[in-house]
């Protein structure tokens, strides 16, 4: 197995957030999250991504065959998790060039392997940045500095594209996306996804799931999972909304 | 307590002692007007004596309660190696001033070029060219009544003048080395003069080293005066040891159509003070101020900016940023001043600060004085720590800590570095602020720019074309 969460319970600032969380991915697989505002979707994608103070009170979570609750979190974006933001972080003053240089060597560093070549960089870069059609004047830019709501969310599946991670989180991607980007987002996913790595699609909108078809959605509410089932679990979901999932919780 | 308030008592005793022995001296030698301001400003020095944190521009100044028994008034000149000045900037060719101890310290202490730019010594530009020295020295009004001015103009021996003709454009720009040898614990003044006369252009690149790690207090002083639409770009670099007190004070007439462009570069120094007095006299004037400080340990740097908008239509711009490492202290102090006639200024002031611990301190006061109703004026001060959200997204994306840090640290210093309009000296500087960044440029016994391995410093990442 690629991913598992056990039994994972977290707190922030002394008040807990995810009480019992479980979940398991195998490689090739996409597992869609939904549920409702607060309910800790985000502090889930942070806690697997090792961001400070989220704290673990209990529960393992298994990436590759290890434990990573103590890997921090460089080490575990270099393992190959990646996290495309809810928010986007903008960071004035470094380029969007520099920083996934930087990224990239970063890993190749961690795999004992010498620097890209500026050469095989640049040609990475044009070609990522074609699948998800951002145009070459964004790589000149600040990170995210004065990006339009759906040019963030694309520039996260561009980062993406450019580590080509082994477990992707994508926390509310189509948030923000007009029709057209929502497609060129999915697509990116689609191509990049293979039978050696897996995605978890966190989503408030069964929409996106017709374009990204998910092998299992779980349905997320106060901190763990009540309800899994396959593709139709969303529509129903759509359906009923979230009274019905408190019903569940009986 | 009793000791910190004795120190500047017994010092001023000093300085008063000398200064008297000193005007006997150097009688036959001075001109009349050098002669005069000596002896009023001895005079008033010795009814005022130091500034005190009483004083609204030195009440957040850890200098006074910081100054030294030990500091001699220095008269013999140590010896010194001439090697300790070359400069290690490749292709970046200069014409060269050295000072050693606040002495020039060239063969040729003061020499004429070929398009009669006159640079060197200003105690020799005072005896050689007595008329256009007098014309200019002392001409500069200053920001307040403060008694460094007054040791300065009253103990001043040497210093450095540059002296640009109308219609001239200095081809190299002008490098001045100045090394400080503490070992004998030296009160320098320096007291310098810059002129630009009509539609010249000049660019001055101005290092302050120390050479060892004793404590001694220099006391710069420049005038400069820029003639109507002339141009100056001045860039200062200060790399001193912990123990050394420096107030650089300069001030500057600017007339019509002139313009300035002025940056500070705070790498490393005990105490650094930056007095930077502007008065915009003739319509048309542009001034742009910068500065970048990155203080750590219990370094303390204090940045008194004034600009007068004493006509209408000028413009200026200053910004000033710094990083705050361990205990180190900063303190800005922005004045813009528009006076009632002064319609259509532009005036804009800023000074934004990281502070990497809880021990670190900033004080920042931006200000603006309006007397006119037509301007566009703003001013802004942020006091932050390094961004935490960006730090966890960098770090998610498999950059360090330590690199992610730097990144985020670079690019905010960067900001600064990227007015210099010199690319070799650019690149030397940016240099500089990843090795200060990283820790490796602490207080200096050699400065980068003189040491003997100019080797091209490489970062695990390439920060140099963020
Ligand atoms: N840094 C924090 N400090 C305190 N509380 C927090 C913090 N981060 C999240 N929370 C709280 O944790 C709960 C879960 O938040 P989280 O962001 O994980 O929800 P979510 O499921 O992603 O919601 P949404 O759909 O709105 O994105 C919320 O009640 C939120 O207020
Ligand atoms: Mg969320």
């Amino acid at each position: 197995m690629l991913f598992s969460i056990k039994n994972l319970h977290v707190s922030i600032g002394g008040k807990e957030i995810l009480k019992g969380f479980n979940l398991d991915v195998n490689a090739g697989e996409i597992h869609a999250i939904m549920g409702p505002n607060g309910t800790g979707k985000s502090t889930l994608a942070a806690a697997i991504t090792g961001r400070e103070g989220y704290e673990i009170t209990e529960g393992e979570i298994w990436y590759k065959g290890k434990n990573i609750i103590d890997m921090s979190a460089e080490e575990r974006a270099n393992e190959g998790i990646f996290l495309s933001f809810q928010y986007p972080v903008e960071i004035p003053g470094v380029s969007i060039q520099n920083f996934m240089r930087t990224a990239i060597n970063a890993k190749r560093e961690y795999q004992g392997l010498p620097p890209v070549s500026m050469v095989d960089f640049l040609k990475t870069m044009k070609e990522k940045q074609a699948m998800v059609e951002i145009t070459d004047k964004l790589q000149n830019r600040f990170v995210n500095v004065g990006f339009s709501g759906g040019e963030k969310k694309k520039n996260e599946i561009f980062q993406m594209a450019m580590l080509e991670p082994q477990l992707a989180i994508l926390d509310e991607t189509d948030s923000g996306l007009d029709i057209d980007a929502l497609r060129i987002v999915a697509n990116g996913v689609n191509q990049l996804h293979t039978n050696d790595n897996a995605f978890i699609v966190i989503t408030h909108y069964q929409r996106l799931l017709d374009y990204i078809v998910p092998d299992f959605v779980h349905v997320m509410y106060d901190g763990r999972i009540v309800k899994s089932g396959d593709k139709n679990l969303a529509l129903e979901l759509e359906a009923k909304g979230y009274e019905w999932v408190k019903g569940l919780m009986g | 307590m009793d000791n910190t308030d004795n120190i500047p008592e017994t010092l001023k005793r000093r300085i008063l002692d000398y200064g008297d022995e000193l005007l006997k001296r150097k009688a036959g030698e001075d001109t009349a007007k050098v002669t005069t301001l000596r002896n009023e400003a001895l005079e008033h020095f010795s009814q005022n004596g130091f500034p005190t944190r009483k004083m609204e521009r030195w009440r957040n100044s850890k200098i006074i309660d910081n100054l030294s028994e030990s500091y001699q008034l220095y008269e013999e000149q140590p010896s010194h190696d001439r090697k300790d000045f070359c400069c290690v900037i490749q292709d970046f060719d200069t014409e060269v001033i050295t000072m050693y101890n606040g002495r020039l310290a060239d063969d040729n202490i003061l020499r004429t070029l070929d398009n009669g730019i006159i640079i060197g010594s200003s105690r020799a530009a005072m005896i050689q060219h007595p008329d256009l020295f007098d014309k200019y020295f002392g001409s500069c009004r200053t920001d307040e009544d403060n008694g460094f001015y007054d040791i300065n103009t009253a103990l001043w021996q040497d210093g450095f003048f540059i002296f640009v003709p109308a219609n001239v454009t200095a081809e190299k720009p002008v490098q001045i080395i100045k090394l400080i040898d503490n070992v004998n614990n030296p009160l320098i003044q320096t007291r310098n003069l810059i002129i630009l006369e009509e539609n010249s252009n000049l660019c001055i690149v101005d290092c302050d080293d120390t050479m060892s790690n004793n404590a001694s207090l220099v006391n710069s002083f420049t005038e400069t005066v820029i003639g109507e639409n002339a141009h100056l770009e001045t860039y200062k670099l200060q790399n001193l040891n912990n123990e050394t007190v420096f107030i650089n004070s300069n001030t500057t007439k600017q007339l019509k159509d002139s313009s300035l462009m002025s940056c500070i570069i705070s790498f490393n120094g005990g105490m650094i003070r930056n007095n930077v007095h502007v008065d915009l006299d003739g319509q048309g004037a542009d001034t742009q101020v910068y500065g970048l400080y990155l203080m750590d340990k219990k370094q303390h740097i204090d940045n008194q900016i004034r600009v007068n908008h004493n006509v209408s239509d000028c413009n200026s711009n200053e910004r000033f940023k710094g990083i705050l490492d361990d205990e180190a202290t900063a303190v800005f102090n922005g004045h813009v001043y528009v006076a009632p006639d002064a319609q259509h200024t532009n005036a804009y002031q800023n000074n934004s600060n990281i502070i990497l611990t809880s021990s670190a301190k900033v004080n920042t006061m931006p200000f603006l004085e309006i007397y006119a109703d037509d301007v566009k004026c703003s001013h802004g001060s942020t006091i932050g720590q390094l961004d935490e959200e960006a730090m966890f997204y960098m770090r998610q994306r498999g950059i360090s800590k330590a690199n992610a840090r730097m990144l985020l640290m670079y690019a905010f210093a960067a900001e600064i570095s990227n007015n210099i309009k010199i690319d070799k000296l650019q690149e030397r500087i940016d240099d500089m602020i990843k090795r200060r960044l990283k820790g490796e440029l602490s207080s200096c016994d050699t400065c980068v720019f003189h040491c003997n391995t100019p080797k091209e410093y490489n970062f695990e990442i390439d920060l140099s074309k963020i």
